[in-house]
């Protein structure tokens, strides 16, 4: 029983960073229609950025606002200077749908080689804020440590906190109008150019919260976030690729599954089980789990 | 010159001349009727004027400044206003977010309250589905949302693209009736594009009708309907 319950726990922390990163990819997907594979590079620029801050301050939390920050800079450049010219460039025809594609693999592959080429490429430790030793409870250990409750709980906070941006504000408002009706907005005077980049902005803050988050449970090194963009992508999908409250859903059920197969199973399955859980989605609910206008609206 | 004028204007998708060398103008208060067949061009110039749509050569000014090359949310913030044709609300959002969209730009928080109310008024049915999604609207209600959320903007041109399209007899009635009263209450210049002639030369001053992208002939509206060869070619009755 209590297998189960620690199992779940591990689930539910790794389960956080995919949301975060499925988020980031969700929102710009929607807004943009853009599969943005660069996020993992931008939020391993962020995460290196927020790596500086914490060797030379010893201080976590300095380095965490100071990478969100970045992550939400970065976003918004990638936004301003490559794909509005692509918008306004390559809009029609099969260019359309392969341009942002390759501008955005290839400015993944700059911004890891920009990464190396400043840091190297040698795996580097991230401080951790707290420990990663499992609570304990009298005699026994568990695995789940104060490292994941923070994930857990800074990835609640994240997701509240863009919920109410969303639901409850003017700007939300018009980040949804901008995503669902881009044509519709502009007609009803909203910014919709600018918008979007306040949407690429928050996509690259979620990316870079994921990085620092993930990183001082692992290593650092300039592509160790690519599997996450990977399982960002399934947990996206598995969300129906159009909904904020899906995407964080999605980010859970990926990590709660790959967390059952890795204790029960194998541990070296993780990444076919991805892949598993990906085409089971596709093919029995191709729009996600929780896909649907219903959630779209969300 | 004051109101709208449009002067010679050239408007392609691709090859095709949709708007050919248009021109009429529309005095300041006044409810023009823009007629034509399907695919006379009258989506287009809408489009053209609003900025969705780049234009090839011509002009258009309104109270003498020119609309042209500029965004549809800065002509907004001029005043000028386009209603879409299909309904222009955003399906996924609710009635009162539909709403609330059109004044999302204006610092003046208190007169958008005002005139939200001024439409509920108006719409008395958006009152009551105001946390209603959308799409659960019926066509007319729709109609109405999309006018409603025009207003927010307090337009002083406002430009409307066949808002009869797919509605009932009865609230076709009621939008064109509600079209007429808010052109006089508010001293708005309308731009009503429609296929449903008839309906449209009666509540309009003037009518212009337009075929292949072209000027058929613009003149008051009730001389447009008194005139037989018009009304065989072009009015369908
Ligand atoms: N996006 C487009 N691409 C290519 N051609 C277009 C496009 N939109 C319109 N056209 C063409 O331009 C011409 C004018 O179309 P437009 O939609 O302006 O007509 P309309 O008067 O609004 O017709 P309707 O009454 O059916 O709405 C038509 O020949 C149409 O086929
Ligand atoms: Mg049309």
């Amino acid at each position: 029983m209590s297998r189960i319950i620690n199992t779940l726990l591990i689930g539910i922390s790794g389960g956080s960073i995919y949301s975060l990163m499925s988020l980031a990819l969700v929102l710009v997907w929607r807004s943009t229609r853009v599969v943005n594979f660069a996020q993992a590079g931008q939020a391993i620029l962020s995460t290196y950025i927020g790596y500086v801050v914490v060797t030379h301050t010893d201080n976590y939390w300095l380095a965490f606002p100071v990478a969100l920050l970045s992550g939400a800079l970065i976003g918004a450049l990638v936004d301003i200077f490559l794909i509005r010219i692509l918008a306004r460039r390559a809009n029609s025809g099969p260019v359309a749908a392969i341009a942002p594609v390759i501008a955005t693999l290839g400015l993944l592959g700059l911004i890891r080689a920009i990464v190396g080429m400043i840091w190297g490429g040698d795996l580097r430790r991230f401080k951790l804020p707290v420990t990663n030793h499992g609570f304990t409870f009298g005699h026994t250990t568990i695995p789940f440590a104060p490292i994941n409750l923070l994930i857990v709980v800074t990835t609640v906070i994240v997701m509240l906190i863009f919920s109410v941006i969303f639901q409850r504000t003017n700007l939300g408002l018009a980040l949804r109008a901008s995503a669902f009706s881009p044509e519709i907005a502009r007609l009803a005077g909203v910014r919709v150019d600018l918008t979007r980049t306040i949407g690429w902005a928050f996509a690259g803050a979620a990316g870079a919260i994921a990085g620092v988050l993930v990183t001082p449970t692992n290593y650092l090194s300039p592509n160790s976030l690519d599997l996450l963009l990977v399982s960002g992508f399934v947990a996206a999908v598995i969300g129906g690729l159009e909904s904020l409250i899906g995407a964080a859903l999605g980010g859970l059920v990926l990590g709660i599954s790959l967390a059952f197969v890795l204790e029960y199973i194998s541990s070296s399955l993780a990444f076919p089980v991805a892949f598993v859980v990906l085409m089971a989605v596709l093919l029995i609910k191709p729009a996600g789990l929780f896909g649907g206008k219903r959630v779209r609206s969300a | 010159m004051s109101g709208l004028v449009v002067n010679d204007l050239h408007v392609f998708h691709g090859a095709i001349r949709a708007v050919d060398g248009l021109s009429f103008s529309v005095e300041t208060g006044q409810l023009a009727a823009i007629i034509g067949a399907n695919g006379a061009g009258k989506t287009t110039l809408l489009r053209a004027l609003t900025g969705l749509k780049s234009v090839q050569s011509g002009s258009a000014t309104w109270n003498g400044e020119s609309m042209l090359r500029q965004k549809p949310e800065n002509l907004v913030r001029q005043g000028i206003v386009h209603v879409s044709d299909g309904k222009s609300v955003i399906p996924e959002l609710s009635v009162k977010e539909n709403l609330a969209l059109g004044g999302l730009w204006r610092r003046d928080k208190k007169d958008v309250a005002i005139v939200t109310k001024e439409v509920l008024d108006l719409f008395p049915r958006l009152g009551e589905r105001m946390s209603q999604s959308a799409d659960t609207l019926s066509g007319g209600e729709r109609q109405m949302l999309a006018i409603g959320r025009s207003l927010i903007s307090r337009p002083s041109l406002l430009l409307l693209d066949e808002p009869s399209l797919g509605l009932a007899p009865l609230v076709i009635e009621q939008i064109f009736q509600a079209i007429k009263s808010l052109q006089a209450r508010l001293n708005l210049t309308v731009v009503l594009v429609e296929q449903n002639a008839m309906g449209a030369l009666r509540i309009a001053d003037i009518g212009v009708i337009v075929n292949l992208g072209r000027l058929v002939t613009v003149g008051p509206s009730q001389e447009l309907i008194n005139n037989p060869a018009l009304r065989a070619a072009y009015l369908g009755y």
